[in-house]
């Protein structure tokens, strides 16, 4: 997939704009980001079971009615 | 004041092939339950593929005392008779025409002698196709619309409930695998999330027992402005906003966007936030039996727990008189503005002004300690009746500080955060945006079944999710009944006597004592009875079947009806 430029999230529905992005509330406590980062690093290992065609698999995903 | 009330909890699975997206979805889940049924006898275990017992399901009877007529009931709510079940099932709605719609329509429904499942053969031997099964732990595993639907046993208390749920995932987990090893089958993958971000979502329901004495506007008013903003605290995260997901973001809500009512019977359309449906598998002057459908579904058992034990609080409060005094201007519109922002910076006008999600469940956590400390030991302070509850007052405060000062923080216990974490990081490192098909399949794949391709249990794994339950008690549920309701004796006969039960629902058991004889019904209205202290006595000193089935009756007749 092409590497596509970061933005910031849409807040869609949300009543007020706020500066309050999760990631930049990561970047504002140590331990949060400290977590943040060791995260990072099993994304690798995330890569290896990650579904290898996650366009088509997601589209194929579809469901019948439900409670 | 306790969380220690009777609880049952059911999870309807997402369910895909994705090798033959033509399957018939309905076939798929009969397969998959038959292929339990088939993996538990092969082990030398017992399953009780009886029909379900409909004579005690009416879903059309409604809480408010009204009995919405048949010809007004959209087709999918008619799952009261074998002959409408088969019509549900033939006339699921939701979502545009798929292959599997297309299968749909050459589908012969089951329980006519034409119907073969697409992959599972029976063998010589083994039972006849069957759409439900009463399971050694007292649970039910069943097709509901187009999805395989675990019902778990009624157990006290919100830790247990989870555990019973998530003993769920075991039981569906087996059943794939077993399916999958069929010759020719292809791989079924199960999800525990509920919307397939088309249109589609389907449920994960919790069941709580309530007085009848208590009015029904009273859990109304009480209840709606904590469902609205309870799901800070256990909402399992969604990419995409509205209900195909046609806007790109992150929600934290699976389930908000498909709500269209405040209250009302229905469950697969037009969602209400409470719902009415009045079947109270239990003594009916006694008792309620709370329908709670706006939940979603949690793989991180933390979430679960504080989604019914924060529940189960409010109940209580709301029995004594002592919930808050909050109510939303826009109920509808609450819940979906507070879905649709994950900085839980967002104020919904209230009767005492804007408030956000975190200040409105605050208040319910003030009255909650407010009321337990009174109701142990008042004038102590930091006191409640018993151990789970405390245990469940301070989870829910230290998470709600944590959710007020730093969401991020509660990653190791809530979904919807883990989720974003996990999302936030692959953004950061691959630069993607919200519409990108890699995070699309990332929320997915975090709610798959499997244990290594589920991304819950790798982060789970990885140390970064707080876990309640070992495996290996969650593996001990799957397979056996909670000791302290009546499910103790429906998982234990059906175990121990499976040749004698003829039928089995929630509140009766028919039992053979003989297999020429007529099958006698046990009546379990009161849901505390059949419970094991009361009950192995029975089991342990009869001679034989007749003499277990008359010790049972005679039991069972000392208190019938429950009363409180």
């Amino acid at each position: 997939m092409a590497a596509q430029p970061q933005k910031q999230p849409q807040r869609p529905g949300g009543e007020e704009e706020t500066g309050t992005e999760s990631a930049a509330q990561l970047k504002a406590n140590p331990q949060a980001t400290e977590r943040a980062e060791e995260l990072d690093s099993i994304l690798d290992e995330i890569d290896t079971v990650l579904e290898a065609n996650a366009e088509e698999f997601v589209k194929g995903f579809v469901q019948k009615g439900g409670q | 004041m306790s969380v220690r009330r009777l609880i049952g909890l059911e999870t309807e699975y997402g369910i895909h092939a994705p090798a033959n997206p033509r399957a018939s979805h309905v076939a798929l889940s009969i397969e998959l339950i038959n292929a339990y049924a088939a993996q538990v006898t092969e082990a030398g275990g017992a399953v009780a593929g009886t029909e379900w017992d409909y004579q005690s399901e009416s879903p059309l009877v409604d809480a408010r005392g009204w009995v919405l007529p048949r010809s007004a009931a959209h087709p999918s709510q008619l799952t009261d008779t074998p002959e409408a079940l088969v019509d549900a099932l033939g006339n699921v709605s939701g979502g545009d025409p798929t292959p599997a719609d297309s299968a749909e329509r050459e589908f012969t429904p089951p329980g006519s002698a034409h119907w073969r499942g697409d992959f599972f053969e029976l063998q010589e031997g083994q039972p006849q196709l069957l759409m439900n099964l009463v399971l050694g732990n007292g649970a039910r595993f069943y097709v509901d619309h187009a999805h395989p639907e675990y019902s778990a046993p009624e157990t006290i208390g919100a830790k247990r409930a989870v555990l019973y749920d998530v003993a769920g995932d075991v039981v569906a987990r087996t059943a794939a695998s077993r399916l999958s090893a069929e010759p020719g089958s292809p791989e079924i993958l199960l999800y525990k999330n509920n919307t397939d971000n088309k249109s589609v979502s389907y449920g994960a329901h919790e069941n709580y027992l309530v007085p009848r004495r208590i009015p029904f506007d009273n859990l109304i008013n009480g209840l709606i402005p904590f469902f609205v903003t309870r799901q800070i605290t256990s909402g399992a995260g969604r990419v995409g906003i509205g209900q195909q997901a046609q806007t790109p973001g992150y929600q934290i809500s699976q389930r908000a966007d498909f709500f269209e009512e405040q209250v009302g019977l229905e469950t697969t359309v037009r969602r209400p936030i409470i719902n009415t449906r009045d079947e109270p598998h239990a003594h009916y002057d006694s008792w309620r039996r709370l329908h709670v459908i706006i939940g979603d579904a949690n793989m991180s058992e933390y979430s679960a727990w504080i989604r019914v034990g924060t529940t189960a609080l409010v109940l209580d409060l709301i029995e004594h008189g002592k919930a808050p005094d909050i109510r939303l201007i826009d109920p509808v519109q609450a819940l979906k503005v507070i879905s649709h922002d994950p900085s839980l910076t967002v104020k919904v006008p209230t009767n005492r002004g804007p408030m956000s999600a975190v200040e409105i469940q605050r208040e319910y956590l003030i009255a909650a300690l407010e009321h337990a400390r009174s109701a142990s030991t008042p004038g102590l302070p930091d006191t409640a009746p018993d151990t789970e509850t405390a245990e469940v007052l301070e989870a829910w405060e230290e998470l709600l500080t944590d959710l007020a000062e730093e969401p991020s923080r509660a990653a190791d216990r809530v979904d919807w955060l883990a989720k974003l974490q996990l999302l936030e990081s692959y953004r950061r490192r691959d630069g993607l945006d919200w519409d990108s098909a890699t995070l699309g399949m990332i929320d997915l794949q975090y709610h798959d079944l499997r244990p290594e391709k589920g991304l819950y249990y790798k982060l789970a794994r990885a140390g970064r999710m707080r876990r309640l339950f070992t495996d290996e008690q969650i593996n001990w549920a799957a397979q056996h009944p909670p000791e302290e309701t009546r499910a103790w004796l429906r998982g234990t006969l059906i175990t121990e006597h499976s040749q004698a039960i003829a039928g089995a629902s929630w509140d009766q058991i028919l039992l053979r004592p003989d297999p020429a004889a007529a099958p006698v019904r046990l009546q379990l209205s009161n849901p505390f009875t059949g419970a094991r202290t009361e009950t192995e006595p029975v089991l342990r000193t009869a001679a034989d079947t007749p003499a277990m089935v008359q010790g049972l009756q005679q039991l069972l007749e000392q208190n019938p009806a429950g009363h409180q």
